[in-house]
């Protein structure tokens, strides 16, 4: 517990405590009307909270389900070895569905040129992942406040038998009694954070003392400007001219894959600071941060149609 | 330890929902609001403003394009689906629906609706209270949603006059009185130039009350969420480890505390709060929302969709509800059809026995000659469900009062309904008995005949078939008209549709015990061959037969579980043993034992003794 946070948002804390009497019986709904559910770990600091709360679910019991990673081959080093550790200490069971495994197979293929990303690519992976384990239920920490697309979908979201979602054929979705009712092959995503904001996400972390992957506190690291936005160096990024790569003191708001998450240059190394910075931002997360919302209009819908995340 | 109170009456989380037609401004209210509450962020607000100029709004931002999401909405302009948008005032946080007005979206409405502590309904000025607002109006009564808001909005252009607000004013109070709207606010508002929106507007010196934002930040909800009423607490998992066994479910009205004596239904078994395990680690007491775990001190079969409360304020347990209900699929409602009901945690099969009537939710009057509903449509039903219900009415509590239906081929949401009677009559009010012209003795002194029913109810291969049959012949042979009614063979045709569960299995004593009935009228000795595994069941269908003045023998076939599993002449025990039959009675679904059974049949009685034990019983 971190006395600080609590004392300056009592009234955030009551609004949080709501906010997870809600995800928790959303994620124990699933448990009980699904055959076979996983939830989604990216080891970004939605799916840590997301994590918790499905751990406070079941306790003392163990989670019902296993956990799965959807790996681009391109993340954070802090990212993984934070996995591995939670993942450990949990006792849960983890699966890697792996994007490099996907283009080997022939099922993806590797974009090609300095603003090649697996992000796309990370679509048949999931779905090729969720067949292979036959997977009916899939838990993501997506929120509505993160996007206009996302700001449109159900909490129990029906996806068809190739994993795709249809915004204009969604289900009414009335109090809280939730339709977990599928067919053969068919499938739901379930957002169990769906009505938590950013804010509310930090603050949540702040009051239960959640550890974090260490690149969301500010640290130095080689980083390269593009489109306004700062990204990190590594082996598999191509640079274009005039990229030259420097040193800077920044942290991330969101954890992608290396090769479209950015960074923001930051002072905030502590909990406390990242709050307080998140409060009087007066720019999105995935705005600041995101390159693959930055492609159209309906970037996300048409991911999201496809079976993104 | 420490009192888990998440509901106190200071909680600041307050859920919005918005309607209004394209026409009112609603779209441009809501960008108001959250740009003015400094609630979009600077990228958004770039990326609206591009946009904006790409179609050709010109140097207007197009305010619309920050809630309505969807690539079609921003084609045609229109909100299909709610959008769910997040702002915060220092007093408050706000979860606002943003809900589409056209009569086509209704269901989208009753989506963004259904979980709303306020409404708050758009009225253009110039064209006053319209069809539309009628039908926001209905909709918002209809899901109980405590506090109206109407803004009425372009008030710059009637120039701030007073005659047109009053008016608007006027007209919706009529409206609401209708519907019983208790609690609704007017405010005088011009989306466009921001007056009365965020901040007080200098235009209308008439108007002393708040702006929008300001009276959303003072709405006392906290006496209209339902925590005055009786403790409702539906289990929704149970949580279980070596040491340890809980109820887990979110509290969904009035209060639990440790110690408090409860009972659980429908089974009717009593205990005590041993423990409640919240969130954050133990607590005294449960409120509303809480998702807690709760621990009893006796050791009780409870399970998902079961009902814990206080003895002193239970609800009905009842399988028959009348309900208000918003029909939402393409395909119309069909009387008779099963669909799949979900009520707090509780999933059963349910039946709509009768539309009482249909709602014209733009004149407000009920329609007594419709039998249906279709897309949108809204109107009273009486439904009969095969497993028993826990229900409150709706305006007692908006959770244990709701309940929604499934379709079972395409498993789509098909309706959404609230119960206005947890408990009417049984029966439809419309269908009634059509009395035949022959009485009962009439009919069986003629045919020198006397019905009955011989239910025989055992684990399987407990020996009934046997019996049945033996029965059926001796009867027969001695010149009576008897009738084996056998679960099995009711299974190739009246109960094909029914599996092994427990809701079905209700269903397949329901329906064997009704035609029982009709035959034992006509004058046959039935003789029903059913595992019939639960006391309530057997009841129920002796309740059927006994109402209706026949009489009803129960027969216990009392062979032990280890005999029965060594004959096993179908290999279903086997089977069951595999796993490869769940739900097998004996093996993973518990037989309950009759306590009053009129015979009880041991295997060494021999088939011949249980016969006689059987005729004698019967000639009594």
């Amino acid at each position: 517990m971190n006395p600080h946070v609590l004392s300056t948002e009592p009234k955030a804390m009551r609004n949080l405590r709501v906010l997870e009497a809600e995800s928790i019986h959303i994620i124990r709904e699933v448990a009980a009307q699904l055959e076979r559910p996983v939830l989604l770990f990216s080891g970004g600091k939605d799916s840590i909270v997301l994590l918790r709360l499905a751990v406070k679910a079941f306790r003392p019991a163990g989670l019902p389900f296993p956990l799965m990673h959807v790996d681009t081959g391109h993340n954070f080093p802090e990212v993984i070895a934070y996995r591995d550790q939670l993942v450990a200490e949990l006792g849960a069971e983890l699966i890697v569905a792996s994007v490099q495994d996907s283009i080997d197979a022939g099922r993806a293929t590797e974009e090609t040129g300095p603003r090649a990303s697996r992000n796309r690519l990370q679509t048949v992976t999931l779905l090729d992942g969720l067949r292979q384990h036959g997977f009916d239920a899939a838990f993501g920490g997506a929120r509505r406040d993160e996007e206009r697309a996302r700001a449109k979908e159900r909490i129990f979201s029906f996806r068809d038998g190739l994993g795709q979602w249809d915004p204009r054929a969604q289900r009414p979705e009335l109090w809280n009694l939730y339709n977990g009712a599928i067919g053969p092959g068919e499938s739901v995503r379930v957002f169990p954070l769906s009505n938590w904001t950013e804010l509310d996400v930090w603050q949540y972390i702040a009051a239960e003392g959640l550890d974090l992957p260490s690149i969301y506190f500010a640290h130095e690291r080689e980083v390269f400007s593009r489109d306004g936005m700062l990204y990190a160096t590594a082996d598999f990024v191509e640079h274009l001219p005039g990229e030259e790569p420097f040193r800077a003191t920044v942290r991330y708001r969101t954890v992608g894959d290396m090769s479209c998450t950015g960074a923001v240059r930051s002072q905030a190394a502590t909990l406390e600071a990242v709050v307080a910075e998140i409060a009087a931002t007066r720019i999105t997360e995935r705005g600041e941060t995101r390159a693959d919302d930055r492609v159209g209009e309906a970037a996300m819908e048409d991911r999201k149609r496809e079976g993104y995340f | 330890m420490a009192t888990l109170d998440v509901s106190a009456p200071t909680v600041e989380l307050l859920r919005i929902a918005t309607a209004g037609s394209v026409d009112d401004g609603k779209s441009t209210l809501l960008g108001r609001l959250l740009h003015d509450s400094k609630a979009i962020m600077a990228d958004q607000l770039d990326h609206v403003r591009a946009v904006s100029q790409r179609r050709g709004s010109g140097a207007e931002m197009d305010l619309s394009l920050i809630t309505d999401g969807l690539r079609a909405e921003r084609e045609q302009g229109i909100t299909i689906d709610v959008a769910y948008r997040y702002f915060a005032t220092p007093r408050r946080r706000f979860i606002l629906a943003d809900t589409p007005g056209h009569v086509r979206y209704t269901r989208n409405m009753v989506t963004g609706a259904s979980t709303a502590d306020v409404a708050v309904l758009l009225v253009d000025a110039r064209a006053g209270v319209v069809e539309q607002t009628r039908r926001h109006a209905t909709i918002s009564a209809l899901l109980g949603i405590p506090h109206v808001v109407v803004a009425i909005n372009k008030m710059d252009l009637v120039d701030w006059d007073r005659v047109a607000f009053d008016r608007v004013m006027r007209d919706f109070a009529i409206v609401a009185e209708r519907l019983e709207l208790r609690d609704v606010h007017y405010i005088p508002v011009s989306a466009l130039e921001g007056d009365n929106v965020v901040s007080s507007s200098a235009a209308a010196p008439w108007y002393t009350g708040p702006p929008l934002l300001e009276h959303l930040e003072e709405i006392d909800v906290s006496a209209a969420r339902a925590r005055n009423g009786g403790a409702r607490f539906p289990v929704q998992w149970v949580v279980r480890t070596h040491t340890y066994r809980g109820y887990a479910g979110q509290v969904a009205g009035g209060e639990l505390r440790v110690g408090d004596p409860v009972i659980v239904l429908p089974s009717g078994d009593r205990s005590t709060i041993s423990a409640i395990d919240g969130p954050e680690g133990e607590t005294d007491v449960a409120l509303p929302p809480a998702s807690v775990t709760v621990r009893l001190a006796d050791d009780l079969d409870v399970s998902r969709g079961d009902l814990i409360c206080h003895p002193s304020d239970a609800p009905t347990v009842t399988r028959d509800i009348e309900a208000t209900m918003c029909w939402m699929a393409e395909e119309q409602l069909q009387v008779g059809r099963p669909y799949l009901l979900r009520h707090g945690t509780r999933e059963t099969r349910a039946v709509i026995e009768d539309v009482y009537d249909r709602l014209d939710v733009e004149t407000l009057v009920h329609d007594p000659k419709a039998a249906t509903l279709q897309l949108n449509e809204i109107g009273r039903v009486h439904v009969r469900t095969s497993a028993a219900l826990t229900p409150d009415a709706y305006t007692a509590n908006r959770t244990m009062g709701a309940f929604i239906l499934v379709d079972l081929q395409t498993r789509d949401t098909v309706a959404a309904g609230m119960i206005s009677d947890p408990a009417p009559p049984p029966r439809s009010a419309n269908v009634v008995w059509q009395p035949g012209g022959l009485t009962r003795t009439k009919r069986w002194s003629s045919l020198h005949t006397t019905g009955a029913c011989l239910w025989l109810t055992g684990l399987p291969a407990s020996g009934k078939s046997t019996l049945s049959a033996a029965l059926e012949a001796r009867l027969v042979s001695d010149g009576r008209m008897a009738y084996v009614l056998d679960g099995d063979n009711l299974r190739h045709g009246l109960n094909g549709d029914l599996g092994f569960g427990p809701a079905d299995r209700a269903e397949n004593v329901r329906r064997t015990a009704h035609v029982a009935r009709m035959l034992a009228d006509a004058g046959v000795i039935v003789v029903v061959s059913l595992v019939s595994p639960t006391r309530v069941d057997r009841d129920l269908a002796r309740q059927v037969l006994e109402t209706d003045g026949l009489s009803f023998i129960e027969v216990w076939l009392d062979t032990p579980l280890d005999e029965c599993e060594r004959r096993d002449p179908k290999g279903l025990y086997a089977r069951a043993r595999k796993g490869e039959i769940p739900n097998f009675t004996g093996i993973g679904q518990a037989y309950e034992p009759p306590v009053a059974a009129e015979v009880v049949v041991r295997p060494h009685d021999g088939v011949d003794g249980a016969v006689e034990q059987v005729l004698r019983e019967l000639s009594r």
